[in-house]
């Protein structure tokens, strides 16, 4: 086989790979593939009216722009780089820490430089389709009604993906290269979390510093904003311009994407390889642990709880995710400091965010407690109940929102009594439930796997989803309109009850 | 108490398990107190699934199970308090030290940290685990994770021990370790059980062997006795082993 044929041939091989990735990832691995293609494609068309509803009144913007709609959308077009961003710097990684084929490739008879060029290619391809993917709904919903000028989006796309894989994986390497592969490994996982929600928490905190209110578009439509921007013909708006059906604009946007992934790949194969040889020699550096006495006097659930909480605090995917339910609960925090001093409305905002922060931290957190249990034999031949098991682990996960929620409350409660407990009853609600149904969908797995539980079951992600949002909706009009808070907790309490009735662990 | 009048270590009568395919057949098995008995078996003739219902970690279809006298399905409780299971993929959590870990099975086995924290250091120790007791797991090698998962079956003290496949991924020198702690352990008085497919360790470590294949006894004895019921008095025991599961497999 020449060169080019057996390129080539790896290049087909990792389409093949990242196409099964995908597919197992949206059909939870499961056997009635078609079924679910056909529920994603319907799924899909469905997204088309959320999308009308947030993007359809602007599908009649043309160029020229005012200043204002031009920083719009270039912070929406950021804002979708940042999240392709993160999306790549985790392919990344995965590539390096999670595919068990680094060995067969590097004991191989191929040249590494060409074979990780194409891995690198195709890490840029899988982020560039899922972002084609997920904005296939809004730019068709602009083409429809704005015409086909709006396709150009669809480029833009391409281009801001290619520009976002190629940042992602020379962000990475460099990286490695400065604190090595275990300590990336943790960065990278804390960064991909906390890359896209920061960009819109920093527009929000912005907002609530200068005009009191939680929309990010208050900043962006400001006269400040206007005022700052540069002129209207500045190579900062290329992507809006593009956007718009600019095809000269569209054509530098996608000469540049290209170009910034080919310096990437010139420069950085080499390093992919040398990088994948230190990770496959190196997963896991030596780390001390605790020196502390760690024999104590107590019961069993005791031990128990202790081992929890020391893997949690231990556990890097928790890092990034609670510092990014952390950095969720900023503007909140902050919109409650300015309200002791102008007594704003716009406090009762905060009750929904607190709710559903703490069902999704808490959904998290049951999986890692109550599924993820790594040692499950040892668990299972200790001298104690199966029940007595999971109460300790549940307790963990009430313990742990309690500790991360209640100063938050405690602090609401001086702003407002009433709403305090409101939330208070919404955290206790969304919590027992999130962790209710991952008590119910539980699958014994390894803690490493965190990432596949949300294809483990569709149902179970979904179900913990409307929970969190239904609870939340509920809280914030319990200080709103309570007769709509009636409908909506007996809506949310009927998809949990629901939830459990089709559970296995109800069958 | 008269050895004869002592409970057998292990008893199972009609043990019986069916998954896809029936994969313990009206099993009956005693294991005597003080015992080192060695269960060999072709890969999936077993063993492990017969072992793993003995631990309580698979309910029976049929048949009971008795641990030193306790009924361990009416009971699993206190059976568990006094048996240790360790399987062939080590058991142990990355993100804790040995020292740790250990810490977490004498508290879940409810012992008195003034007497498992002398015996967990003693124990890894004596395998070759003091300059790592500080480490976390999570860049072990097999060897050292199966080392330290044996060091948490042990510091509970218990007097039935099972393991299965011990000795996969451990190097000449572990392996010696291994088998001085529980040649120390059956001396102390308690019970090993043990599956593996090196039988070299069987014929030297074993006081008795049984031979497990499609989910039934086929023979079982000390290694002398073995060697009658076969007839070839001068015969290895691989030889034995692939003679009687040979004869199985024809039967199948």
């Amino acid at each position: 086989m020449s060169s080019a044929e057996a390129l080539t041939w790896f290049a087909r091989h990792e389409i093949r790979l990242a196409w099964r990735e995908w597919l197992a990832m949206m059909t939870g691995g499961g056997r009635k593939r078609k079924r679910a293609v056909i529920g994603l494609i319907i799924f899909a068309a469905v997204l088309h009216l959320p999308a009308y509803a947030v993007i359809g009144r602007f599908a009649d913007l043309r160029m020229p722009l005012d200043k204002s709609s031009l920083i719009v959308i270039t912070a929406t077009i950021f804002l979708a780089w940042a999240l392709m961003l993160s999306q790549a710097i985790e392919s990344v990684t995965r590539v390096f820490y999670a595919r068990a084929d680094l060995d067969l490739i590097m004991s191989s008879p191929v040249l590494l430089t060409n074979v990780f060029s194409v891995r690198i290619a195709a890490i840029a391809l899988s982020v560039t389709a899922m972002a084609l993917l997920l904005s296939t709904p809004f730019v068709d919903v602009l083409v429809i009604g704005g015409g086909s000028r709006w396709l150009s989006a669809y480029g833009v796309v391409v281009a801001i993906g290619l520009s976002a894989a190629a940042v992602a994986i020379a962000f990475t390497l460099v990286l490695f290269r400065l604190i090595g592969p275990s300590r990336t490994r943790l960065v990278a996982q804390i960064l991909a979390a906390v890359i896209g929600a920061g960009f819109v928490i920093a527009l929000q905190i912005a907002a609530i510093m200068s005009y009191g209110t939680l929309s990010r578009f208050a900043v962006l439509t400001s006269d400040a904003a206007a005022a700052w921007a540069p002129n209207a013909d500045s190579i900062v708006w290329w992507p809006a311009r593009a956007t718009l059906g600019d095809s000269e604009a569209l054509l530098l946007l996608l000469s540049f994407g290209l170009m910034l992934l080919g310096v990437v790949m010139a420069i950085f194969s080499r390093q992919f390889a040398e990088t994948a040889i230190r990770v496959s020699a190196n997963t896991t550096p030596t780390r001390q642990g605790s020196r502390a006495a760690v024999f104590r006097t107590g019961s069993r659930q005791q031990a128990l709880r202790w081992k929890e909480f020391a893997l949690l605090r231990r556990d890097p995917w928790l890092v990034s995710q609670s510092l990014m339910q952390l950095l969720y609960l900023v503007p909140p925090a902050l919109m409650l400091w300015r309200s002791f001093a102008d007594s704003s409305t716009a406090i009762v905002l905060i009750t929904p965010v607190v709710v559903m922060a703490a069902g999704q931290l808490s959904g998290g957190l049951a999986w890692l407690t109550i599924s993820g249990e790594d040692a499950a034999d040892l668990v299972a031949t200790a001298p104690l109940s199966a029940s007595r098991v999971t109460r300790a682990k549940i307790e963990v996960v009430l313990i742990a929102i309690g500790m991360v929620f209640a100063p938050l409350i405690a602090a609401l409660a001086f702003a407002s009594p009433l709403q305090a407990v409101v939330t208070a009853v919404g955290v206790a609600i969304a919590t027992i439930c999130a962790t209710a149904i991952q008590l119910w969908f539980r699958v014994q797995a390894r803690r490493s796997q965190f990432r596949r539980r949300q294809t483990s079951s569709r149902i179970a992600t979904f179900a913990e989803a409307f929970s969190s949002i239904g609870w939340a909706a509920t809280a914030a009009l319990v200080l709103a309109i309570p007769l709509a808070a009636a409908i909506t907790g007996l809506m949310t309490a009927a998809i949990v009850a629901a939830t459990w009735k089709i559970s296995p662990r109800q069958r | 108490m008269n050895p004869a009048e002592q409970p057998s270590a292990l008893q199972v009568r009609g043990l019986t398990k069916r998954f896809d395919r029936l994969a313990v057949d009206a099993l009956d098995l005693t294991v005597r107190s003080g015992e080192f008995y060695a269960l060999l078996g072709p890969n999936g003739a077993g063993k492990t699934t017969t072992l793993r219902m003995v631990a309580g970690l698979l309910r029976p279809d049929a048949g009971s199970v008795s641990v030193l006298g306790i009924d361990a399905l009416v009971d699993p409780i206190a059976a568990k308090q006094i048996t240790a299971w360790v399987s062939d993929e080590p058991m142990i959590y990355d993100k804790l030290t040995p020292l740790e870990y250990l810490a977490f099975v004498a508290g879940l086995w409810g012992v008195d940290p003034k007497r498992s924290e002398p015996s967990a250091r003693e124990l890894l120790v004596s395998l070759g685990l003091e300059p790592h007791l500080h480490e976390r797991c999570e860049g072990f090698s097999k060897g050292m994770r199966q080392k330290v998962a044996l060091a948490g079956a042990l510091v509970h003290d218990p007097r039935l021990i099972i393991l299965d496949e011990p000795l996969t991924g451990l190097d000449a020198l572990s392996a010696r370790h291994v088998k001085g702690l529980l040649g120390e352990r059956v001396r102390a008085g308690c019970t090993v059980i043990m599956t593996t497919h090196i039988l070299e360790v069987a014929e030297r470590m074993a006081d008795r062997i049984g031979v497990i294949a499609a989910g039934r006894l086929v023979a079982e004895g000390t290694l002398a006795e073995l060697r009658q019921q076969n007839g070839q008095n001068d015969t290895s025991l691989e030889d034995m082993f692939i003679a009687l599961v040979d004869v199985e497999a024809a039967a199948a």
